[in-house]
């Protein structure tokens, strides 16, 4: 094989009393596509950026094609022909797609032949990798598939040879990951060298030639990609075996619990997200919605929960209405029993800079139970909290650290164990593994199932098809704001994967 | 022509009374725009009036007085950017320290070095920046109109009025055609992406503070040595807040920023003009309304004709190294 783009000799770093890379060691090919691999908090971004310079390692060689370097600054490694693609864009939003390009590769003092010169350059790049983007384009005007794509202009247009992804996919709808995919493979041919970190193991299986796991801090394994499997990697992600598919018996449905009927929701543009959907969610039982993302579910969520409003229809909760249309609002809900585990945590599940003991409370904080007079009852929220912690098995278990402390699992399981614990009659649940690692994951399945085996009524709304699968007793696909199929659980992926593109709600109208 | 001659007047002292706030507010400019709130405008600008005021009076030079005025201006200036950059505090706590301590410095110094009750002795001559002359000003005052226009309204300022107006092009040039107004502009924005550019955020920021401080210097000499004889107690009267209000209702741009200033500027100039005078219609108006009439107008145009005004968005967070 090719000789060895970038070698990380012994690298260790330490925040702290937290040790975030113990002696790593990595050696990346050159002209492949090398993943890395591991949970939430599992050092890859760190060890990536060190890299790039962003950190200084605490002790370790770095060496690129052979040669030792030093990199402590990112122009160092711009330099070194090593160019990174963050996880959060490192673009200016009201630049245009040439001022960012540019921005730091100027050249000479004044802008106007340097723009000219990153103009024709950044044709060429388009050309060769076709990336077309419009130079004059304002960013934040862009949908992020294509900001993705200015920021690898950028590190193309500054000679980048080796080229780092962090989590690249998280913010992409599956057409722009499978198009990011295309180019990364563009890269590949013409020499590049791609290092992609994510923790998603279908990616790795889908694009790279090479697999490195990390966990905790550690290199665990590397792998040629064709020859192990997703289950291998899995297991050697957490150290030890994951159930990808959950156990459960068979669902006994009892009475309706939640019943929709004629939903009309528009979003805040005034766009109707939600046409006249009706659906039943029975005592006992799982319904998922399926579908990709952007077709009315979390409208859908939003207004079977009461954070907003419905043009029309009707929602009866335990047989009585509740006035969606109207004053009904998440708290009135939330005191007939229907608890909502919302899509986005850190938008509308948790306040971050609150004490977990203070999120764990959070929207039940006026309840009789968490009052002593005229004050709240901390002592009872700590213990309630610290309750929770050991149950749900949330880390560190302390419920005064600041909630932004804990990883994207924990604070998941945070939300839940809040929701949960309240005992309510419907759960509902949007994408409660969204950016959750493995393990996390299969906790958070197992404490669903176990709800519905309590005889509560669950909806859960994912773009996770594999989740919805495993964990669904009826699937509900929606496209375009209708529900346009019912299937079993035991429904072909294939099966479903038509009917969320629409294909057999076209031919139907057809 | 009686009505045009009051308006020249009112123009001309419109040109005059708008200068520092115009200076002042290209000041903040360049600050905010590199995402470092400043409130503490008003006090580097009374801090260069004194330095300038006492320099001037000491030296009998003007340009002395300049220097003065830019160099302490700029080490308060300095300050700030170390209490906001390095040491990543609180921006407005700052700011408003700044504004504290210039307000106490000024008279205290000023009264134990001159003895006048906290002000600087009068200057005369070359301890001031006169008026300036353009060439042929006096043949074409008697040219109707356009004569009068030249001669009255753009003619006869000190030199620091141009240099004021020549900085409006010039930093929408600095700001939108230069490698640093490219930088500048990001920072304020997206330190992040100027830090993995391979940029330093934290040397960025201070040179976009020091040219807060040389602005907020020469305004502050404008105000002592060419609009007044000399420094006077709290002299700035609230202009660096002003100035503020006109950078948000310019959104942070150079042009309109001149022409909010200018507003402000009529403004203030129609309210000592019409002092005194009654008003058709309304008839007598009370002296402290008409002088609160800026600030009126002021609150009411930024709470409704603005429209929204997005400042620069890593304005006054400072910038720490994710992990």
């Amino acid at each position: 094989m090719a000789e060895a783009a970038i070698e990380l000799i012994g690298i260790n770093k330490s925040f702290g009393p937290v040790r975030a890379n113990r002696d790593i060691n990595l050696e990346v090919k050159r002209g492949t596509i090398h993943g890395i691999i591991g949970e939430n908090g599992a050092g890859k971004s760190t060890l990536m950026s060190i890299l790039y310079g962003f950190y200084q390692a605490d002790s370790g060689d770095i060496r690129v094609a052979g040669q030792p370097v030093t990199i402590n600054t990112p122009n160092d490694a711009i330099a070194k022909g090593i160019g990174m693609v963050h996880q959060h864009f490192m673009l200016v939003q009201n630049f245009s797609v040439l001022e960012n390009v540019i921005l730091g590769m100027e050249g000479e003092p004044l802008l106007n032949a340097s723009i000219a010169k990153a103009r024709s350059e950044l044709e060429r790049l388009e050309r060769e990798y076709g990336l077309e983007v419009d130079p004059d384009a304002i960013i934040e005007e862009l949908p992020v598939g294509l900001q993705q794509r200015v920021e690898i202009l950028k590190a193309l247009y500054r000679g980048a040879d080796i080229l780092i992804l962090d989590e690249p996919t998280g913010v992409l709808t599956p057409a722009e990951a499978d198009h990011l995919f295309r180019i990364l493979g563009q890269l590949k041919d013409e020499g590049k060298t791609v290092v992609l970190i994510t923790h998603k193991l279908r990616e790795i299986m889908a694009i790279t030639d090479t697999v490195s796991v990390m966990r905790q801090g550690t290199m665990v394994a590397t792998r040629t990609t064709s020859e192990t499997s997703v289950e291998e990697l899995a297991e050697l992600m957490v150290g030890r075996r994951v159930l990808l598919h959950v156990e459960k018996g068979e669902a006994k449905p009892g009475e309706i619990k939640l019943s929709v009927r004629n939903l009309t929701v528009r979003d805040s543009r005034g766009v109707t997200m939600v046409k006249g959907v009706s659906f039943d969610v029975r005592a006992g039982e799982i319904v998922g919605i399926a579908g990709v993302a952007g077709n009315g579910q979390s409208e859908l969520l939003e207004a079977v929960s009461g954070i907003r409003r419905a043009v029309s229809g009707t929602v009866m909760l335990e047989g009585s209405p509740v006035d969606v249309t109207g004053a009904a609002g998440p708290g009135d809900l939330r005191d007939r029993g229907l608890a909502h585990v919302p899509e986005d945590r850190h938008y509308m599940g948790l306040i971050l800079p609150f004490e977990e003991y203070e999120n764990s409370i959070l929207g039940y904080h006026d309840e009789p139970q968490y009052q002593k007079g005229l004050f709240l009852d901390i002592d009872k929220a700590r213990t309630e909290a610290a309750q929770q912690i050991e149950k749900y098995d949330i880390r560190p278990p302390n419920p005064r650290l600041k909630t932004a402390n804990f990883s994207g699992g924990n604070q998941q399981k945070i939300v839940l164990a809040r929701e949960m614990e309240q005992d309510p009659t419907v759960l509902i649940v949007g994408q409660p593994t969204r950016g959750v690692d493995v393990g996390a994951i299969e906790f958070i399945h197992k404490r669903l199932i176990a709800m519905r085996d309590q005889g509560k009524a669950v909806l859960l709304v994912s773009v996770e098809l594999d989740e919805i699968r495993s964990l669904s007793d009826r699937i509900l696909v929606m496209f375009d704001g209708r529900i346009v199929g019912e299937r079993g659980p035991d429904a072909g992926e294939g099966e479903l994967g038509l009917l969320m593109a629409g294909v057999e709600a076209k031919e139907a109208a057809e | 022509m009686d009505f045009f001659n009051v308006l020249i007047l009112v123009l001309d002292s419109t040109v005059r009374l708008s200068v520092p706030l115009l200076l002042a507010c290209l000041a903040g400019l360049y600050s905010e725009r590199s995402g470092i709130f400043d409130i503490g405008l008003e006090g580097k600008m009374l801090a260069g009036a004194f330095a300038s005021g006492a320099a001037a009076a000491v030296s009998g030079s003007a340009w002395v007085g300049l220097a003065a005025a830019i160099l302490v201006s700029v080490f308060l200036a300095l300050v700030h950017g170390f209490a906001s950059i390095t040491s990543r505090g609180n921006q407005i706590v700052s700011g408003v320290a700044i504004n504290f301590v210039a307000a106490g410095a000024t008279i205290i110094l000023g009264q134990a070095w001159f003895s006048q009750g906290g002000r600087t002795p009068l200057l005369t001559g070359d301890g001031r920046f006169g008026a300036l002359n353009l060439p042929f000003a006096a043949e074409l005052r008697d040219v109707p109109i356009i004569g009068q226009i030249y001669s009255e309204l753009l003619s006869g300022h000190s030199l620091l009025v141009y240099f004021a107006f020549f900085m409006v092009p010039f930093t929408w040039w600095v700001l939108f055609r230069t490698r640093f107004g490219l930088r500048l502009r990001a920072v304020g924005e997206n330190p992040a992406a100027v830090d993995t550019a391979g940029i330093s955020v934290a040397w960025l920021r201070y040179r976009a503070v020091i040219c807060t401080g040389i602005l907020t210097g020469v305004a502050g000499t404008y105000l002592a040595l060419a609009q007044n004889a000399g420094f006077v107690k709290d002299m700035t009267a609230g202009k660096g807040f002003i100035a503020l209000a006109a950078l948000i209702f310019a959104k942070w741009r150079p042009v309109p920023a001149m022409f909010a200033c200018l507003l402000f500027g009529f403004l203030d100039a129609l309210s000592i003009r019409l002092q005194g005078s009654p008003l058709p219609l309304i008839g007598k108006v009370p002296v402290q309304f008409m002088q609160a009439l800026p600030y009126i107008l002021t609150v009411i145009l930024l709470a409704g004709f603005i429209g929204k005004a997005i400042p620069p968005r890593a304005g006054g967070v400072p910038y720490v190294k994710e992990r």
